[in-house]
Parts: C-alpha cells; structure tokens; sequence
C-alpha cells in the first residue's frame, strides 16, 4: 500500500478491532490460522461484516453477510464511499491533511447511488448503507481481502477502491485500523520482499530507481535492467510469441494452476526448453526437460520466512532431505558456477545479511535478532529498531511524514467473461479448508472433509438441469470443458456456481477459467467465468 | 459459525411461522440469498429458538426436521443442539409423528375411570398421557394440538369436547369457581370484572398501586412490601423485598424482572386462574418490580399448556402497552420498560427459576448451580427478580393498601365445589374442604403443596408458611375419599418425577427411576421401606434442585401414614 506490498497491521490488532470487514475473502477455509485472530475479536464483540458472493464459510460467522455478484466490488465500494460522504460521516481532518485528490474521488464516485449500486451488485441499497454507517463510525476496523479482489481483470482497481475507503475514514495507519491482504501461504509476503517481482528489487525498491539499482549492481557485480521483466501472464504471451522460449520454474505448478490451462499447457510444451525445480514431480514437472528435486523449504533447510503482518521469522533445518533432494540456494549455486561465476559455498545466513546491507526495510534484523525475539516486523531500519506493529502512522503525524496517500478513483468495469444465453451461469473459484492450491503439497495426505473436484450449484439450477448430489455434468465455458460431479449447495443462489480449485486430476477446473489479466498487476480473472452447465445422460 | 445444517428444505408454512416469530422481535434482516445475518447478532437471538419452536408446532403440529432446519439457519444454532432442546419438551413432537395429538391427564386430581375411558376411545389417533394440566377444579382435563390453530385446552373432557376441538369448534373456556375465607384480597376482582377489559381493572382498583409506588419511590414500594411479609408464593417462601432490593442494588448490567408463571406443580391451578381473570394485576405487578429494580424488560414465563391464559395475558400486555401503561415514559413517570411473554413447553423443572432462564435462553431447561443466585447471576446473566404470579399480586394489593396476609388454595378431588379459594395464613384444612362445599363422603387423606407436597390426615393442622409439619408449598389441597386408590396415586406422584427429572444430576435421573422401582416392589408386597428411606435421603442431601430434593416427600408420607399398607388404599 503506498509503495510497499504489504498489509499494514499485525495480526493482533484484528483481535481487539471495533469492526471487521471481510472482503472477498473466506479466510475461515483459506486462512485458517488468520481466521483464529479473527474470530478472538469476534469474541472481544468486533461488528463483522461479510462482503462476498457466497454465504461462505466466513461469512456464517460475520453478524452482517452482503452477497454481491462477482465482480461488481467497485460499484459496491463507490457506493459505500458515495453514502459515507453524503452521510456526512467523512473523516475531513484525516482527507485534509493526509491525502491527495479527493474531490476528484468524490466526483467519480457520485453516480454510485446506493439504488445504482443495488442494481449492478443485487446488495439491497439499505444493506450498502448499513455497511458504509458502520464502517464509518467505527472507532477502529480492519479491512480485510484476499483473491476475490485480486483475481479479476482489473484487481488493481478493486485493491484501490478499498483503500479509498480507509482514506475517506482514517481506518489506516492507526493501532486497530488498517488494510489486511490476507496472504494464501507462510511465506508469499517473503517472496514478495525478496524482489520476486518483475519491477521490483528486494525491499520493494523499483529496478527504475538508478540509486536503488546502482547498489545492487555494485554488490552483484553485474547490470540490472532498469526496464521491469514479464510478470506471469505476460511471459505465457511471450511463450506464445515464441519471444520466451526457455523457462525455469521454481516451486511452481502453472500447468495446472493458471487460467486458461490448455493454452497454458500449449506454451510450455511449445518451449525449447523447461526446468522444473520441485518437491515433488508435479504435472509442470511431467513437461519439463530437466526436473531438479528440491528440498522443503521448511524442516529441511535453512533461512526466514515473511508473514503478512510483515514478521520475518527465523525456519531451521530439522533434518536431511531426502534421496537427490537438495536445497534451492545449493542448486542456484551450482547452476551459478557451471556459467562461470565463482559463487561461495552458500551460507542462509550470509545471504541474509547481504539482503540487509541492500534493503533498508530489513536493516535491523539480524539473525540473533530473529531469534532472540521471535521475529520482527518490517521496516526495522536498524539494530534498535523494534520494527513497526503497523504501517503509515506517520500519515497521522503533525505535520504528516513522508508523501499524503492519494486517493485513486477507479470507475466499475463487470467480468470480461460476459454472461449469455449460451454461457449463462457465473461460475466462481476457491479453496476448501483441507487442501492447498494444486494439491500438490496436500493431495496426498488423507483428509475426511476431503470431497475431491465438484461443481456447486444453486438447488435452482441443480432443478433446472434436472441433477442432484454425484450426478456428473459437462461444465462448458468460452476456453473449454470439464466434466464434473455436482453438488447441491444451498447457500448459492440460482445463476452462481462454484469449482475448487484443488484436484486439477479429477476436475481440470483452469481449462474453463478466463487468463485474460489485470494490466496493473499481471493478475488473471480466475473468479469470473461464465459457463453452462449440461447433464450427462448415461446413455451419451 | 461453522455449522453443518440440515438438508431438508422447510415447508413454505415452516418458513413463514419461523420468519414471523423473527420479524416479531425485529430480528428483521432475512437469510436471503442476498443479506444474511449471522455471527454474534444471530447468536445472541438464541432466546428466539423455544418461540421458533412453537409457531412451528403450531403451524403444523410438530418439529420437522425441515422446520429445525430452519430455525438452526436463521438462528445459527447447531441442528444437534435444537434437537436437544426440541426434544426436551413434552408438548413437542418431534420428527413426523402423527398430528392431532391428544394429550389426557391421568394425574393425581383427575378421575381415573374418565381417563381411560377417553384414551380407549382416541386409541390409534395419536393419544397419549399426561401430567397434571392445571384443570383439577375441572376434575379432569385433555390438551390437543391443531395444526393451524395450535394447543387447545379441554377442560372436562368428553369424546365430544375433544372431537370438536380438534375439529376448531371448541368453546375451550370453563371459568374456574373463585371463593374466599373472609374478604378476599388477590381474588378481589377475579370472576366480576372482565378480564380482558382494562377499564374495568382499573374501576377495580387497578394501578392504584402504581400510582402509589410513583409518589413514595422504589424505596418507599420496598418499605411497603416488607412490612406486609410479602413472601415468595412459588413454594419456597424467600421475602420478595429482599429480593427486589438485591436486583435494584446490583451494579450492572441492568436487570430483568421475570414472572414464574410456569405453574406446573400437580392440582395446583392459583395462577392460571389470576391469568385468566385478573391478568393486568400481573402486568401490574411486574411493572412495580421494575420500577423498584430499574429493570427495563419484564419477561412473562408461562406455562406451555396454558392456551386462553396466554389469549388473556397477551391481551392484557398489548392493551396496557397501548394506553401507556407499558413502553417508554409509563404515565409519564419516565419509567421505561415492557413484558415479553414466553411459553414454556411442557416440563415441569422449568418452574424452576434457573431452569426457567435457560428455557427463555433457549436452551434445555435445565436448573443450574447455585450459587450465583438469580438476584446476582440470572437471566442473560444479568441481577434478575424472579416472581411467581401470585407474589406478584400480593406485592400489588400490598402497594395499594387493599390487603395482606392471605393464600390462594386450589382445592380440587372429592369436595362439592372444587375452586381457587383465598383464605387468611393458618386457616385450616377441614375449613378449606368447607369452604369447598365440604367433603364428598369420608376423607381418606388430603394431599397438601402437590406432587412436590406431602399427604396428611390431620384435617385441622393449619396452613401457614411458617409451620415445619405442612409445609404449603403451591398452596394445592387434592383431597381424597375412602373409595381412592391411594397406591395409583401415590404410584402417579412417583411416576411423575421419574418423567419429569430433567436428567442433568445423578442423584435425581437415577433416584427418581429407582424410587418408582421400588415403589411397585413395595406395592407388590415385598418390603421396600427401607430402600426407599435410602433413595429418599439421596435424593434429598444430593439432587441439585427442588425436584430431586422434593422428589420422595409425597411418597415418603403416604408410607408414614400407612396409605399404602394392604388394603391402606381404601382405609
């Protein structure tokens, strides 16, 4: 937020909030350890706020659940922005002093009534209006979202209209206040800050910066573009250019994860060449040239991880990988010297301690540090630095510090994957609470609650298709088909359907979602398919 | 919350009768595929569960599974859980059985040869037996639920009676016969003014105690109240000022004000007869409780069964909330506060008060441990003034200066005139049959306080709230002549408990079973008396509440006065 790709507040601060706002999010089966935080401040008497197409999980256990369609969260947030400033409920000290461009805002949200708002989202216009009061006059409240935002063709725009919010009511940058992109794994904040980003070097400093990128290239003894790389939509455009035509994967299973799985499949089997470094030998894996067994980052090897309230926290390793198993920084290194350069033996900790002396961010935090006080928070800018609980304080400052936050009017766009007679049911992805992703690292262990690839549908819809619990149907959307067993879900209402994404085996899901991608952020439009539903007749 | 709920769709009835019930307590917003609200605010409305319940029973006889289903959705109660509490109640039938039930007491006032006369002729429509409904005066009583239309009371039934109330035509209402030993104080205006008229209570001295109250302060009502010894008329006797002033003392939160009108102790029927005749002298009464107190919700806790006196106290609710008596700035006196009623549901622990709570929380009604005491830790948790209907009418008439120091007595079995009767503390048991139009041929025994109570034979023991020998309990005389047989009777009492002990504690849900089991052994000729001195004493020293601790009085004094010896049953 602001520059920074990370969420502003700690986890505790969730726990005694005055109000929870989830967005997009159903952190219950996601998150579950995230949700633990949540549900102590709803315990401690937090208002929850539920925003979501379906009756989720999470949404079950928020006082207040707002089931707008997919993809119409802009219209909603304009709309709630809309009430708070017609309400009279604005913040103004906080706008006044702290950010830029709001009447401009305020100009680009006023056709967003809360009557247009209930026509493009169905949300009842007094169920907007409840929201935008309570979140307003809320002493405190944590904004929380996750991939039911980002995953859209204009994600990007979706993140600004929330963050707008927190401007217009100074829910930002406060002990209880803040923005909260939940982050889908131990480590994926971590992988961020380490500059696994097209644009950006480690500690979120832009390649355009030539001061930043002038003390990399000193340390690494080498030139760094200054033009950002491919983010991953763009590379698989590339592939089918034939402008990318050798690629190197770590930790990844894109052959089963990406939108739009055949043509993805399509592009890595066109490459010259694939190297896939892995755990496991995952479908990716089947495609690839050279497989490299990796060792798991976690109890096999050395090194930090990154949480999303911004805590590095120190992993060690336990024990040995097993058979050829090695660890990623080892392999790099080989790989290092067999083009020629003459890499140390690697060492966790040195590395660290290189990434300190060039990110700022993560100045302060030694490796003692880490362990003597069971992680710290970025930006520790130095060894007495304690790290910051929260992000953007000094927007509360007299006078402020640093930079005002702008407010970024964004305007509402609906699903590119549009809705026809032909494709007339919106289907949606997620996750299920025993498993990850892929299933790669899940799938083959055991769980009860595990009930493989489905297609969820409305009882209506389930009705009009003539199908009911285990009955197989074809599932067709504008990229492809799958076939897959229902299951009737009460809390979808008619028009809305919904995949999980964890057994491509069984259901191969990405074949029917949309990889169109968001241009600010390279984020595909996993969450908005449009599709039809047929049943397989047995004798077809 | 993570709940796994039924699959089974509610009928569009179920639905409705659900909705209503929520819409109601402005537990507006729907479970749409829209809004929904659920969390906390849903849980925190788990009080609304037992009410949920009956507008499903009452629409369509019985707790479905589709009808639990939905209650659990909007409610965000756990489907296992509701079933607990659905399948606690008696009036409940849950699942699909067959509808109309028809319901006989075969209790300890009623005629037996009546009660299986009636059950032959309903055999095979769904009928069964039940406990005492309160109708003893009546001399025998049959509850039916109509889907639709809901419990119908049938006091006096005939095959007849009952067809045509299942049917819709019944004419349920018999008004129970009122007298007095002297002039009488709670009963004054019962049986001469009409009950659903607000006019005539206050031409009958109605809210003069109110009126009263205003001008000599929370303070001055509690002066008043102990000075005329007002005393818990439930059973156990505590000083109602006492009371009143721990709630109006506590700290915080703000407390309730609860009326026990659970009345289900066997031949007792004192405050469904005030209900049904005198109901806004309970309006009245839990309104001086809350102005003592500063609660600002009265609850009016009634017993299931009791269908035209729930008619008459919603009545009496709605109207005085019309005129003002009810609601914000009472007569503008600044006081704010209203009554919800809420129906029990057919189980007789839930006289008890913390069983009571839990009933109105939603939950199985089962008691819970005390200490913390209602005054400190009651309903919601927060300082609550329980009463019964009759401590509250005293505290009224006490207020207002008519009267004090008498005792509603219902008076039922073999007398010529079976009836509520008032009468002044120690006013004796041969002067209540009197009072009753005496004696229908020679007393055998008379059983004093109910089921919970003991038998006597001394007929001119006095009946006074401070003599240990009879303790009056409900106050209920059931008196039995020579040609009764006492072993049924006494076996009733003994079955009744082992139906009605909640379970929760070993000592009652074993003793009861155990008490009975030997009982028949007895009865069958083998010597149990000193089993049952054992189970007694258990029951007694170790059950948490009065149902256990009461649980062996009756049968514990039949043996003493040898009822139950061979033959004893007819002298």
């Amino acid at each position: 937020m602001f520059g920074a790709g990370g969420g502003t507040s700690s986890y505790e601060e969730i726990e005694t909030t005055d109000l929870i706002l989830l967005w997009g999010t159903n952190a219950r089966v996601a998150h579950p350890i995230f949700f633990h935080h949540i549900l102590k401040g709803i315990d401690n008497g937090a208002v929850t706020y539920a925003v979501d197409p379906r009756r989720s999980e999470s949404a079950a256990w928020a006082d207040h659940w707002l089931g707008l369609d997919v993809g119409t969260d802009i219209a909603l947030a304009n709309a709630v922005g809309r009430e708070i400033i017609a309400a009279g409920l604005v913040n103004d000290e906080f706008v006044e002093r702290a950010t830029t461009g709001f009447d401009d805002y305020r100009r680009a949200v006023d056709p967003y009534t809360l009557e247009r708002a209930e026509a493009i989202t169905g949300v009842p216009a007094a169920a907007i209006r409840d929201l935008a009061h309570a979140y307003a006059t809320a002493g405190t409240a944590q904004l929380c979202w996750t991939l039911g935002i980002t995953e859209h063709h204009n994600g990007s725009d979706n993140v600004f209209s929330l963050i707008n919010l927190s401007l217009l009511t100074g829910h930002i940058g406060r002990y209880g206040s803040g923005l909260v992109p939940i982050r889908g794994q131990n480590n994926v904040q971590g992988g961020g800050d380490m500059g696994a980003l097209p644009n950006k070097l480690p500690g979120f400093q832009d390649v355009a910066d030539d001061t930043a990128r002038s003390a990399f290239e000193r340390r690494w003894g080498t030139t760094i573009p200054s033009e950002p790389g491919w983010h991953i939509s763009a590379m698989f455009e590339a592939m089918e250019r034939r402008d990318l035509r050798a690629l190197y994967i770590i930790g990844e299973n894109p052959a089963q994860s990406e939108a739009n799985a055949t043509a993805v499949r399509a592009a890595l089997g066109g490459l010259d060449h694939l190297v896939v470094q892995d755990l496991f030998f995952t479908a990716t894996a089947e495609l690839a040239d050279v497989v490299l067994p990796a060792a798991a980052g976690w109890a096999e090897t050395e090194g930090t991880f990154t949480s999303s309230e911004r805590r590095v926290q120190r992993v060690r390793k336990a024990v040995e990988p097993p058979g050829e198993a090695r660890d990623d920084m080892v392999i790099l290194t080989d790989l290092a010297r067999r083009f020629g350069h003459d890499w140390p033996d690697p060492d966790a900790e040195a590395v660290w301690d290189e990434l300190r002396s060039l990110s700022p961010i993560h100045a302060g935090m030694s490796y003692r540090r880490l362990e003597d006080e069971g992680g710290l928070q970025w930006p520790c800018r130095d060894e007495n630095d304690p790290g910051d609980r929260f992000l953007h304080g000094r927007l509360w400052k007299d006078p402020i510090e640093g930079p005002r936050a702008p407010f970024v009017p964004v305007e509402y766009r609906p699903p590119l994957d549009e809705l026809t007679d032909e494709y007339p049911i919106r289907l949606t992805t997620g996750r299920h609470l025993d498993s990850y992703n892929t299933g790669v690292q899940s799938g083959r262990f055991h769980s009860p609650r595990r009930t493989g690839g489905t297609i969820d549908l409305s009882s209506h819809d389930a009705a009009t298709i003539g199908v009911t619990d285990g009955d197989r149907v074809r599932v067709t959307s504008r990229r492809g088909t799958v076939t897959a067993p229902v299951t009737v879900d009460r809390r979808l209402r008619q028009g809305l359907a919904f995949m999980p994404i964890h057994y491509p085996d069984e259901v191969d899901v990405n074949v029917l979602t949309n990889d169109e991608w968001d241009p600010k952020a390279g984020t595909a439009e996993f969450k908005a398919t449009a599709i039809r539903v047929e049943r397989i007749d047995s004798w077809t | 919350m993570d709940l796994r709920h039924l699959d089974t769709p509610p009928s569009d009835l179920e639905r409705d009768a659900v909705d209503r019930v929520l819409d109601d307590a402005g537990f507006t917003a729907p479970s749409g595929d829209r809004t929904a609200v659920g969390g906390r605010t849903a849980a925190a409305r788990r009080d609304l569960l037992l009410p949920s319940f009956h507008a499903l029973n009452d629409a369509v006889g019985r707790i479905t599974e589709g009808g639990l289903g939905y209650a659990c959705e909007r409610l965000t109660v756990p489907p296992a859980e509701a079933y607990g509490v659905a399948t606690f109640y008696d009036l409940f039938a849950v699942g699909d059985a067959e509808a109309p039930i028809v319901r006989i007491c075969d209790d300890v006032g009623c005629d037996p040869g009546t009660v299986e006369d009636l059950i032959d002729a309903f055999e095979g429509v769904g009928v069964e037996r039940c406990a005492c409904l309160g109708h003893c005066d009546a001399g025998g009583a049959a509850l039916v639920t109509v889907p639709g239309r809901g419990i119908v009371e049938v006091p006096a039934p005939t095959v007849e009676r009952i067809e045509a109330a299942i049917a819709g035509n019944v004419d349920g209402t018999t008004r129970t016969h009122t007298g007095s030993v002297g002039d009488p104080v709670l009963l004054a205006r019962a049986g001469s003014v009409d009950p659903a008229s607000l006019d005539d209570y206050l031409e009958g001295g109605g809210y003069r105690a109110l009126t009263e109250a205003a001008s000599v302060g929370p303070e001055g009502v509690l002066d008043l109240i102990a000075d005329a010894g007002i005393k818990g008329r439930g059973g156990a006797g505590f000083p109602t000022a006492a009371k009143w002033a721990a709630v109006a003392r506590a700290q915080s939160p703000v407390g309730y004000v609860v009326c026990n009108a659970d009345e289900s102790e066997p031949g007792t029927f004192k405050d469904r007869t005030i209900l049904e005749q005198d109901p806004y002298a309970v309006v009245e009464g839990l309104t001086l409780a809350a102005l003592v107190t500063g609660a600002k919700r009265g609850f009016i806790y009634l017993r299931g069964e009791y269908a035209t006196a729930h008619d008459r106290i919603r009545h009496a609710v709605g109207k005085a909330r019309a005129r003002g008596y009810l609601g914000t700035d009472i007569l503008g006196s600044g006081l704010d506060f209203d009554i919800e009623i809420r129906r029990g549901a057919g189980a007789y622990v839930c006289g008890e008060e913390t069983a009571l709570f839990n009933s109105i929380e939603g939950f199985r009604g089962e008691p819970r441990a005390k200490p913390p005491f209602p005054t400190v830790e009651g309903l919601f948790g927060a300082p609550t003034v329980i009463n019964n209907v009759e401590t509250l009418v005293g505290a009224v008439a006490a207020v207002a200066g008519t009267g004090t120091g008498t005792k509603l007595f219902p008076v039922s079995g073999a007398v010529h005139r079976p009836g509520l009767y008032e009468a002044p503390l120690g006013t004796t048991v041969a002067e209540l049959i009197a009072a009753a139009g005496g004696a229908k041929g020679e007393v055998r025994s008379v059983l004093v306080g109910g089921a919970a109570g003991r038998f006597i034979d001394d007929l001119d023991a006095p009946l006074d709230d401070t003599a240990s020998d009879v303790p009056l309990g409900s106050g209920a005389v059931v008196v039995f002549d020579r040609n009764t047989d006492m072993a049924r009777v006494v076996r009733r009492i003994a079955r009744f408990f082992r139906d009605e002990s909640c379970g929760q504690c070993v000592p009652c849900r074993i003793g009861t079973v155990r008490q009975l089991e030997a009982l028949d052994r007895h009865l069958a000729g083998s010597d149990e008396r000193s089993l049952l001195d054992d189970v007694s004493a258990v029951l007694r020293d170790a059950s948490i509440c009065g149902l256990g601790q009461l649980a062996s009085e009756a049968v514990q004094s039949a043996l003493d006065l040898g009822l139950l010896e061979r033959g004893g049953g007819r002298g």
